[in-house]
């Protein structure tokens, strides 16, 4: 076992793809020389050459665009995006032209393209540094959206994603960088877990929260303040937004019968919607409850003087398991 | 500099060869005769195609009446191991690189969105949006370059990439985006820009008001601003800039000085824009005419030849006819394939409710 934070697990990921497939190349915005401006993939220009790890100009529609020309070359591009709030200039070539290669093809081209973004609020910074926008990846189809929310996740997954032949947004949860875990690095990409699978982190038999990212931290929190009232929550980290793994979640919610979702993106056309109308109509006699959601509000996000006031924290989600509970 | 002053020529409206100190053609009689042939195929291709959209067998068609001689001349200038990524007008293009005029059709009559196998034509499929495909051109370029295809001397080895767009395009991030990636990796790419006076309604001046080709300079490649319809020199220049980026010395942005004879689309009414002065105008400056005047003056081309062609574009424009109607409607529930690499269960899910309803449809 190796201790690495989450940072650290995605460079330590990201080298591992890179010596396993020699097609995998990165490209990003200050990502070679400096390492990135989270570190993510320090050291690996050293090692892996300025053709293989290419600090691009300072545009993201052409990093994406130039990702999808080296992809229909043979290449296997792993693209970072500095920060969520700069994804925008890229939108077109995210969800016009990558997304829907493989459909407009019929499956003649297609683009392994990983698209790294830290995302999420909660570290203080300005405006545009905080942003949670996968909702508009995860409803375009063609696009596989996933989150990690720990090292190991952030290990595995980040070659999982590089190996995939959909293209991939991958988010990692920013405010939890640095955070630390163990992680076994002698397992073997073929025997861990599949990304789109989601994962039981605690089991519980009264209420299930369902977070994914850095909300997941927060779900867990939340569990261990209820379980010394003895309520027993069961946190799901989501892991996969598209797909999702529904199986998990009615499995889950068929044995609490209430659920709770947890996310930092605003709650109108989010992730939560879209989780809570399959349960209900997966699991509609299960319910004890409505489903609900702990989210960020439906306003941009906020100067980050009070931005803690939109985030999630255990005592809103506590509050909806409240809620949930007396009904 | 006037928008239609300053520029190579070889081959005057007249039909006369013009002596160019810095560009020589190559072409003999044979290849002339043939890039002949290709335009006037292509301009029949383009006008059945354009019948069809009337007869209703067609969604839509852009055509390209007018620019015959920007795309042949520069097409046929690549080399097979070259890639191409074009709009929605580059009929000639895809002729070139040996796409079968009914497979075109595909894309406008709505059966599939991509006309054909990008992998065998080494050509991507028609990009409708403005300019997004300079920066897949730049990539594929990229790529040739970490590949090592560029810069080798072994003939057909190394690679270039054409990217075609029009002069509405330069206003387009992606396009300036394209030039920034070019340059910064001296990508083996060309810029072709056909700059056919129009983008849809507005004029080459509201997107720029000095020539387009001054805009390379800035990025620092090397531009040149082309008769668009003298294919001579279209293929002259080409010849150069791809030969420039497959030996590695970058990319370059060639402004091609053409005119969009007719619509923007078959959905387009260009009246309601612009007078007949300058069709009248651009009518003296076809590209096909003079080419034929020049042959024919030459003694290559004569009536034998002529009849002969007028045969074969006939047929063409049969079989078009005809391979239209036949274009097979896809499969309903191939509208589920190849959203992904697998399965996913809510695609497979409605693929099996509208299996469902279609199973009904028959029993009824």
């Amino acid at each position: 076992m190796t201790e690495l934070n989450i940072v650290q697990a995605v460079n330590q990921g990201l080298r591992r793809a890179m010596e396993s497939d020699s097609k995998v190349l990165l490209m990003g915005e200050d990502i070679g020389k400096l390492g990135g401006v989270f570190r993510a993939t320090e050291g690996l220009q050293k090692e892996f050459g300025e053709d293989r790890v290419i600090d691009s100009p300072l545009a993201e529609s052409g990093i994406v665009g130039t990702a999808i020309g080296l992809a229909l070359y043979g290449y296997r591009p792993v693209i970072e995006i500095q920060f969520d709030g700069f994804v925008y200039p890229a939108f077109d070539q995210i969800v016009v032209q990558v997304a829907r290669m493989r459909y407009r093809s019929a499956g003649a081209l297609y683009l392994p393209i990983t698209i790294r973004m830290p995302f999420g609020g909660g570290i203080g910074s300005v405006e545009h540094h905080g942003e949670s926008p996968e909702a508009y990846f995860a409803s375009t189809p063609g696009l596989r959206v996933v989150a990690c929310a720990d090292s190991t996740d952030a290990y595995w997954m980040i070659q999982q994603a590089v190996a995939s032949d959909d293209p991939v947004i991958f988010l990692e949860p920013k405010r939890r960088y640095y955070q630390k875990g163990e992680v076994d690095t002698c397992a073997d990409l073929s025997t861990v877990p599949p990304m789109y699978k989601a994962r039981v982190m605690v089991e519980g038999s009264d209420c299930t929260l369902i977070g994914y990212g850095p909300t997941v931290t927060t779900c867990l929190q939340a569990a261990r303040l209820a379980a010394e009232d003895g309520v027993k929550l069961e946190v799901i980290d989501l892991r996969s937004l598209s797909p999702l793994d529904m199986p998990t979640l009615i499995e889950s919610v068929k044995k609490t019968g209430r659920a709770v979702v947890v996310h930092e993106a605003s709650s109108s056309g989010g992730v939560g919607g879209e989780i809570g109308q399959s349960l209900m109509q997966s699991c509609f006699y299960n319910l004890k409850a409505p489903v609900l959601r702990v989210t960020g509000y439906d306003t941009p996000y906020p100067s980050s003087r009070i931005e803690d006031d939109y985030l999630p924290d255990a005592d809103r989600i506590l509050d909806a398991v409240e809620k949930s509970m007396s009904y | 500099m006037d928008q239609f002053d300053s520029f190579v020529q070889l081959l005057d409206t007249n039909g006369s060869i013009i002596d160019n100190p810095r560009y020589q053609s190559t072409l003999d009689a044979a290849a002339l005769l043939a890039f002949y042939r290709d335009m006037v195929l292509v301009r029949q291709l383009d006008q059945q195609a354009t019948a069809l959209q009337r007869q209703g067998e067609l969604g839509l068609w852009a055509p390209l009446l007018g620019q015959e001689a920007a795309q042949i001349g520069s097409a046929r200038a690549m080399q097979s191991q070259d890639y191409a990524f074009t709009t929605y007008r580059e009929h000639g293009v895809a002729w070139c690189r040996g796409v079968d005029p009914v497979e075109m059709l595909r894309f406008w009559r709505g059966t599939m969105h991509q006309s054909w196998d990008a992998n065998l034509h080494r050509l991507y499929g028609y990009q409708v949006i403005i300019g997004a495909h300079a920066l897949h051109a730049t990539g594929y370029a990229m790529g040739a370059r970490y590949s090592k295809r560029v810069g080798t001397g072994e003939v057909g080895r190394d690679q270039a990439v054409m990217a075609y767009f029009g002069d509405g395009a330069m206003s387009e991030g992606d396009i300036n985006e394209a030039f920034v990636f070019a340059t910064a990796y001296q990508a083996p790419v060309v810029f072709f820009c056909q700059n056919n006076q129009w983008a849809i309604s507005e004029p080459t001046k509201r997107q720029s008001l000095v020539p387009l080709v001054q805009r390379a300079d800035g990025f620092g490649m090397p531009g040149v601003r082309v008769d668009g319809n003298d294919v001579i020199a279209v293929h002259a220049v080409t010849m150069e800039a791809l030969n420039r980026a497959r030996s590695g010395q970058g990319p370059t942005l060639i402004e091609a000085v053409t005119y969009r004879m007719g619509a923007h689309t078959t959905s387009d009414d260009p009246t309601k824009y612009r007078d007949g002065a300058d069709d009248e105008l651009w009518r003296g400056r076809d590209p096909i005419n003079r080419l034929r005047t020049y042959l024919r003056a030459e003694g290559v081309l004569n009536d034998d030849l002529e009849s002969e062609l007028s045969r074969e574009a006939e047929s063409l424009a049969e079989r078009m006819r005809q391979g239209c109607r036949e274009l097979p409607d896809p499969d309903p529930l191939s509208l589920f394939d190849h959203v992904y690499a697998g399965p996913d269960a809510r695609i497979d899910e409605q693929r099996r409710e509208v299996a469902a309803i279609l199973s009904q449809e028959r029993v009824n």
